[in-house]
């Protein structure tokens, strides 16, 4: 029967190609493997039922196709059957739900130690902000952005003065250390993602998102913007470079704080303690 | 044997009103342009659909160049591509499949499935075509006017839908705005027929479990819509307002092109939740009609009764509800407040046990059938095959923390094509290809329709499957071209190329399926009543195709439930349900 064998060689082809077939996600670069297992267990549980399903149907197809004489049964219904099915579902379910939900809780759950970084996206750009030694950013608003401000840092903010600030530039990030990545945009949406690292969030004008994350290998990662903000919002690019602690600090060691670009005043340049927790 | 009169017949209650006289039109115009008949209203309402939908068929082919030979065409820049996303995406979503499957079977199947003469109000029935058929070209002349449609995404998310950094910022949102605001009027007053049709105008015998499936999803998915529109219709007019007036429904302070825009004060999240309060019934009110459609089909062309009607029915009723309290699991990285996800995941997952049930109930109707491998019924396997594929990768999405790495990826856009595109496609040519000899008295070519067929078939599954693992590679949705990257190899190039391909063919086979609906009413082999021997009751009309008022002289009388296929000891492997069991009077004879 050539459409039962067409019906099972789409199943089957679907899973050869899943197998063989070489793309495949990048290879990962934060903490977040829990989430790549839970879209592995979601795999084996719909791909069963998927190939379950279509071998089913193909049967149907092979053993009950039209021929003259034969007698369909005539059953309206079968309570057991059906209840069995509802209860079978609602397991498969609950056994891809539960472990999502429980990634989720610590994927919204920053750690105390997490490190502020701001991610600032506009047309169509990315600019970064790193507290400065005291550890805390300063405030903004969009109302201040002004070619001399253009992340509209608050200048009477005495936190903000020591933040480093990256504009269209790469951003660096030392490897093993957490970041709460605080995300924020001056005009439209935008989403700060970065494919390796598996986390994204979108950034909404007048308003302050996040997501947290470690980065768990050194290596430069592209950013990409995935929430559609305009024209140009396939160009909107940027990378993110991963490296050990002693690197990432002679790059901070070389940025420039908000006070200095602003020429206000003169801020010593960032100084970080080095090896802290 | 002994005559059982009428009213002694379970199931049948006495005619307690007369029947109100039809409108009869006495010109060629009111026949057949400006006519009340829900039938012609329902040719209408497809033709126009299908217009429009061939125009996001070709703009579909003009984004499946740009992503498969990049920089190749040079009418195509960045900007073009995000209009024709936009337009292809409106189009195929609202002014076709909801179009389609309302206004069109809708309109054409609601009436003579329960055993009605028309609509219950037949003039605002013609007017809801005619202001769709104004929400259509208005959204049309979006192509000609001064910079083009919009290229905001077929969400029209603000700020950006309504600022100057997209393309069609001038007149094209406003057009596309305007556009929807008419299309829910249109749809609106259509919608208050089809409900009212199926709650008063059910012909005597037809309990609400005895309708066939396909009035059952119809009516649902109608509901939905009803209780769905509304939301999409104040934020057309607010986002309107945003941009022609000034005010900040959804503009917070912001900076358009560096310079401080004079908004301030709104919120774009709250557009979000009021899309997609519509957006997710959406999905469920192109696919509701869907899941009827192929009970039937499968029903009939297996020549066995659906297997658990009222599981069923309860099963189209409980995903109707679901799927109001499951809207912002599109949301997941929008920045909402991220406990959100812990409870729309959850809600979201219980919306797969009942749609599973429905997808275990088509097989195991299959299940000891006799199977016709007609298209109408290749159609439907097609449709179980796309849906459930497309309804699994939805276990993906919804469970918010896998839904993270995937959301604005391709492995979207697969998604929701597999499950809301190509499904329900399926379902409406098995539609057609089903009901098409009624409507027209012929039928379809039928080697043309195998053809179509195994095309649009085999042609879509490989557009859109390995479509899913370049999403798994990371590579975004709404980019015209991934350009350099260091995660994408070359030989994901090789595989869009290779999609491409396949959708233009797919592409092709509609022409194909085109030309027969227009041979086929030329020199379609001449059908009768009931070709395909089903029991509902749009097979048993006296004419075919039916006359004004459907019925002849008198209203046919339900005896039994629609899927009375192969009967043990019936004469026919099928009973019409308007055929009385064996001692009643036949209808007429008493009264």
């Amino acid at each position: 029967m050539a459409v039962a064998l067409i019906l099972l060689l789409v199943a089957i082809a679907s899973v050869l190609f899943h197998v063989y077939s070489p793309w495949w996600w990048t290879p990962i670069a934060s903490n977040w493997r829990y989430i790549d297992d839970t879209i592995n267990l979601t795999f084996w549980i719909t791909g069963a039922v998927f190939c379950a399903v279509i071998a089913f149907m193909a049967y149907c197809v092979f053993r009950f196709h039209h021929k003259e004489g034969r007698q369909p049964a005539y059953n309206p219904e079968n309570k057991k059957l059906e209840w069995w099915l509802s209860v079978g579902t609602a397991i498969g379910v609950v056994a891809m739900l539960a472990p999502g939900l429980v990634v989720w809780h610590q994927f919204v759950t920053v750690p105390a130690d997490a490190t502020d970084v701001e991610v600032v996206g506009q047309q169509w750009m990315w600019s970064y902000r790193l507290p400065g030694k005291d550890g805390r950013l300063g405030t903004s608003d969009a109302r201040l952005v002004s070619s001399e401000n253009p992340l509209g840092l608050n200048p009477n903010d005495p936190n903000g003065q020591d933040d480093v600030v990256v504009q269209n530039e790469d951003l660096h990030l030392p490897v093993g250390k957490s970041v709460k990545v605080l995300l924020r945009s001056i005009d439209v949406l935008h989403d700060f993602y970065v494919p390796e690292f598996r986390a994204k969030m979108d950034m909404i004008p007048g308003s302050v998102t996040y997501y947290w994350l470690t980065p768990t290998r050194t290596g430069t990662f592209d950013v990409l913007c995935a929430e559609l903000c305009g024209a140009a919002h396939a160009q909107m690019r940027s990378r993110v470079i991963v490296e050990e602690e002693k690197e990432y600090h002679a790059w901070l060691e070389k940025q420039r704080t908000f006070a200095a670009l602003s020429g206000q005043r003169d801020v010593a340049k960032a100084a970080y303690k080095t090896g802290s927790k | 044997m002994v005559d059982i009169p009428l009213d002694q017949v379970a199931g049948i209650p006495p005619a307690e009103v007369g029947e109100v006289e039809l409108y009869h039109p006495r010109s060629w115009w009111t026949r057949y342009v400006f006519s009340q008949d829900a039938k012609v209203i329902a040719v209408q309402y497809s033709i126009t659909a299908m217009s429009i939908g061939m125009v996001a068929l070709v703009l579909s082919w003009m984004m499946r160049l740009q992503l498969g030979f990049p920089g190749t065409f040079s009418f195509i820049d960045a900007n073009q591509y995000l209009q024709f996303i936009t337009m292809h995406g409106m189009i195929m979503v609202i002014y076709l499949l909801t179009a389609l499957f309302l206004g069109g079977f809708g309109n054409y199947l609601i009436p003579l499935m329960v055993g009605a003469r028309d609509m219950v109000f037949p003039y605002v029935n013609m007017l809801s075509y005619w202001v769709y058929l104004l929400a259509v070209l208005v959204l049309a002349a979006t192509f000609l006017v001064p910079g083009g449609p919009t290229g905001a995404g077929w969400t029209l998310y603000p700020p950006q839908a309504i600022l100057s950094g997209t393309p069609g910022q001038d007149w094209g949102i406003v057009l596309m705005l305007a556009s929807l605001i008419l299309f829910i009027i249109g749809f609106t007053m259509g919608g208050l027929n089809y409900v009212v049709t199926v709650l008063q105008a059910r012909t005597r015998g037809m309990t609400l479990m005895r309708m066939p499936l396909t009035v059952w999803g119809i009516f649902t998915a109608t509901v939905m819509a009803l209780l769905a529109f509304p939301a999409l219709f104040v934020a057309s007019v607010m986002l309107l307002l945003d941009r022609l007036l000034g005010t900040s429904f959804f503009m917070p302070t912001l900076v358009e092109m560096g310079q401080l825009a004079k908004y301030g004060g709104g919120s774009p999240i709250l557009f979000q939740h009021l899309f997609w309060f519509f957006g997710h019934p959406e999905v469920y009110i192109v696919a509701l009609p869907a899941f009827g459609i192929i009970s039937d089909l499968i029903s009939t062309h297996a020549r066995k009764n659906i297997f658990g009607y009222r599981m069923m029915v309860w099963a189209i009723v409980a995903i109707g509800a679901l799927s109001f309290v499951v809207w912002a699991h599109h949301m997941y990285v929008s920045g909402m407040h991220p406990y959100f996800g812990f409870f729309f995941a959850t809600t979201t997952l219980i919306i797969a046990i009942p749609t599973a049930i429905k997808v275990y109930n088509w097989v195991l109707t299959l299940w000891r059938g006799d199977i016709h491998l007609t298209v109408p019924m290749l159609f439907a396997l097609a449709f179980i095959v796309t849906f459930v594929n497309g309804g699994l990768t939805g276990l993906f999405l919804g469970n918010v923390v896998v839904d993270v790495p995937l959301s604005d990826t391709m492995f979207v856009v697969a998604h929701f094509h597999m499950v809301m595109g190509i499904a329900p496609i399926m379902a409406v040519f098995g539609g057609i290809y089903h009901w098409y000899p009624k409507v027209t008295g012929r039928m379809l070519n039928d080697v043309l329709g195998k053809f179509h067929f195994w095309v649009t078939f085999i042609g879509a599954y490989a557009v859109f499957f390995p479509m899913h693992y370049l999403g798994l590679l990371g590579m975004p949705r709404r980019y015209h071209d991934i350009g350099e990257t260091s995660f994408v190899p070359a030989s994901a190039h090789d595989l869009n190329a290779f999609m491409s391909v396949a959708a233009l063919i797919v592409g092709f086979a509609q022409l194909v399926f085109l030309f027969n609906l227009v041979w086929s009413l030329l020199k379609g082999k001449e059908a009768g009543g009931n070709p395909w021997g089903a029991t509902s009751l749009e097979w048993q009309t006296p004419e075919t195709p039916p006359g004004h008022g459907n019925w002849g002289k008198n209203l046919p009388i339900v005896y039994r439930w629609a899927y009375d296929y192969s009967v043990p000891g019936a004469a026919r492997d099928f009973v019409p349900q308007n055929e009385p069991p064996s001692g009643v009077v036949a209808q007429g004879a008493h009264s």
